[in-house]
């Protein structure tokens, strides 16, 4: 499959600070691809300089071939949901839409459509400055979807949604995504990827730190720990240990042991006749896996802790 | 999968290319679809129209007791005119607001998104506003001249009509003028992208400046005056112009100087800088 966003190098620089350093990565059409970081990493600042909002200090990003500016129908490229506001709030949802839909030519009946799709048909009228930040996502996952985009790009979508608003944005990802089309969302909240992405792109201080599967990412940051409860527990500790293993114990009888497999912890008690009560893999939770990998990169961490 | 169905979201035939004239149907719908815009345009036409009645209704009561002085002060254009000075400022505002507005509020991002060019919005703005502009300032200042006239009636010096001598230019170049005037702004908003600085900016140039030039030596004023902003673009609606005053044309050729000034600065930075 062909990339439709590539980007190589990338370096965005705000005066001294380096919001993006140097980031080298592509989103695949068909799947949903989870853009992954603390607050401040830089994902709002690479969105924007692949909608060429803001130019990149080094570095370049294209979306299906090009920069996102030399497209002729750019809506048709990418349908972009920003974190930051962009609906002027004197005017109406309606109104909103329709200016932006007139640039590229498209009518007033794909503007109802989209309006009757978000669930915006009642306030469609209405001041934009008077919605609240749930109806604010509806009007930008709207806009995104005006012109049909090959690729979504949008930047943490359920941000201020209500429970049955997330529900109804994921399943909406996914079926973008089953339709073919590319789907970037990005997201501090691990959680939330975990159940929505397919695949990973994780950054950190604007550093890729992580470029991989959801199943992949659990695995390479910390690695599976085998969870054994017996009986003979303090025996069975000093059977399994060596070189790459080592062992945690929280209570007496339960032994949680990392750098092995279920299957040699197992061969290893019936070899020594130990009564195992329990044997089970356990994986760690996309959560702990990503604090484990942005650990040293959440910035600010001093400050917040003090 | 789970229970809630997501409607498929509909397909769309074909999707055109973004061309100038779709942007600049685009910034029509954005300009009328805005409470603000409505208002400063109305504020416009009323006081344009508005303070010339007035003036003219006061003139008209007190005549009589005006002596040959104050009288030979009296210029039914002036009059005509007078509401001009007042409605630049709902004028100036709005200029500013067409492209600050967007910038306060975020939907720049959602504009420059659709159109990653971005200079096709800047120049749909300045089309939009200035058709706008003069349609309804036109009017407006060939209502307040008959307006003014009529209630002048009983005064036989303040009499003048259109066909008389440059009446007809000075009139349609107050329109010209407030037009001028609006776009001048509107590139000071794109400049600055702050509404407080824009205003501030035209309210500087046109109203605070000028006056403190005063404190040059005469003969320093007369070189510096007519060139500045302000005067320039007075001289395209002023009837009588003064061997310190340019002319009408003149005045014209500046303004446009100035106002091609401002658009070229404002559209190099809206291209180059981070929105």
């Amino acid at each position: 499959m062909v990339a439709v966003i590539e980007a190589t190098g990338l370096v965005k620089d705000y005066g001294d600070k380096r919001a993006v350093d140097g980031l080298t990565f592509s989103v695949q059409p068909g799947v949903v691809t989870g853009f992954l970081g603390p607050n401040g990493s830089g994902k709002s600042t690479t969105m924007r300089l692949i909608l060429g909002l803001d130019a990149a200090t080094g570095g370049d990003v294209t979306v299906n071939g090009k920069h996102y500016r030399d497209h002729r129908a750019p809506l048709h490229e990418v349908g972009a949901l920003l974190e930051a506001r962009s609906v002027h709030t004197g005017r109406s949802a309606y109104y909103h839409l329709l200016a932006l839909a007139q640039t590229h030519g498209i009518g007033r009946a794909r503007v109802d459509e989209l309006i009757d799709l978000v669930g915006l048909h009642d306030v469609a009228r209405k001041r934009a400055g008077k919605f609240s930040l749930g109806m604010g996502q509806r009007l930008g996952i709207a806009t995104a979807l005006l012109g049909d985009p090959h690729t979504l790009l949008l930047d943490e979508p359920v941000n201020g949604l209500d429970p049955e608003g997330i529900h109804w944005i994921r399943n909406l990802l996914k079926a973008l995504a089953a339709e073919g089309r590319a789907v970037f969302v990005s997201s501090h909240l691990m959680s939330e990827m975990a159940v929505t992405a397919d695949h990973l792109i994780v950054i950190g201080r604007g550093k890729l730190i992580a470029d991989t599967s959801v199943d992949e990412f659990v695995r390479l940051a910390s690695g599976a720990v085998v969870r054994v409860r017996s009986p003979q527990a303090t025996r069975l500790r000093e059977l399994v240990l060596g070189p790459n293993v080592t062992v945690t114990s929280d209570e007496p009888t339960v032994l949680e042991i990392s750098g092995t497999t279920t299957e040699q912890v197992g061969e290893i008690a019936a070899a020594n006749g130990i009564v195992l009560h329990e044997l089970m893999l356990e994986q760690a939770s996309l959560e702990e896996a990503f604090m484990e990998l942005t650990r040293d990169d959440v910035e600010f961490k001093a400050e917040m802790a003090a | 999968m789970s229970a809630v169905t997501v409607p498929a979201v509909p397909r769309l035939e074909s999707t055109g290319r973004v061309t100038q004239a779709r942007v600049i149907v685009s910034e029509w719908t954005k300009l009328h679809s805005l409470r603000s815009t409505r208002w400063s345009l109305l504020v416009a036409v009323v006081l344009t129209i508005g303070l010339p009645a007035i003036f003219a209704a006061v003139t008209s009561s007190h005549w009589a007791h005006m002596g040959p002085h104050e009288r030979a002060d009296r210029h039914p254009l002036d009059i005509a005119l007078g509401g001009v000075n007042l409605s630049q400022l709902a004028i100036g505002v709005l200029g500013v607001l067409v492209i600050t507005g967007e910038y306060a509020t975020g939907m720049i991002r959602a504009s420059f998104t659709a159109v990653p060019k971005r200079l096709p919005v800047l120049w749909a703005k300045i089309v939009v506003f200035a058709v706008v502009s003069f349609a309804l300032m036109l009017p407006s200042v060939l209502v307040s001249f008959w307006a003014s006239q009529a209630i002048l009636s009983n005064i036989q010096p303040l009499h003048t009509s259109l066909s008389a001598h440059g009446v007809l230019r000075s009139v349609v170049g107050g329109a010209v003028y407030l037009m001028l005037f609006g776009i001048f702004c509107l590139a000071l908003g794109a400049i600055v992208r702050n509404t407080a600085g824009g205003i501030a900016a035209f309210v500087a140039l046109f109203f605070v400046i000028p006056p403190l030039l005063n404190v040059f030596p005469t003969s320093w004023q007369n070189a510096i005056n007519p060139w500045i902003p302000n005067s320039a673009f007075r001289s395209i609606f002023q009837l009588t112009h003064s061997s310190h005053s340019l002319s009408p044309a003149g005045g014209l050729a500046v303004s446009l100087g100035y106002v091609a000034f401002a658009v070229g600065v404002a559209a190099v930075l809206l291209v180059r800088r981070d929105t």
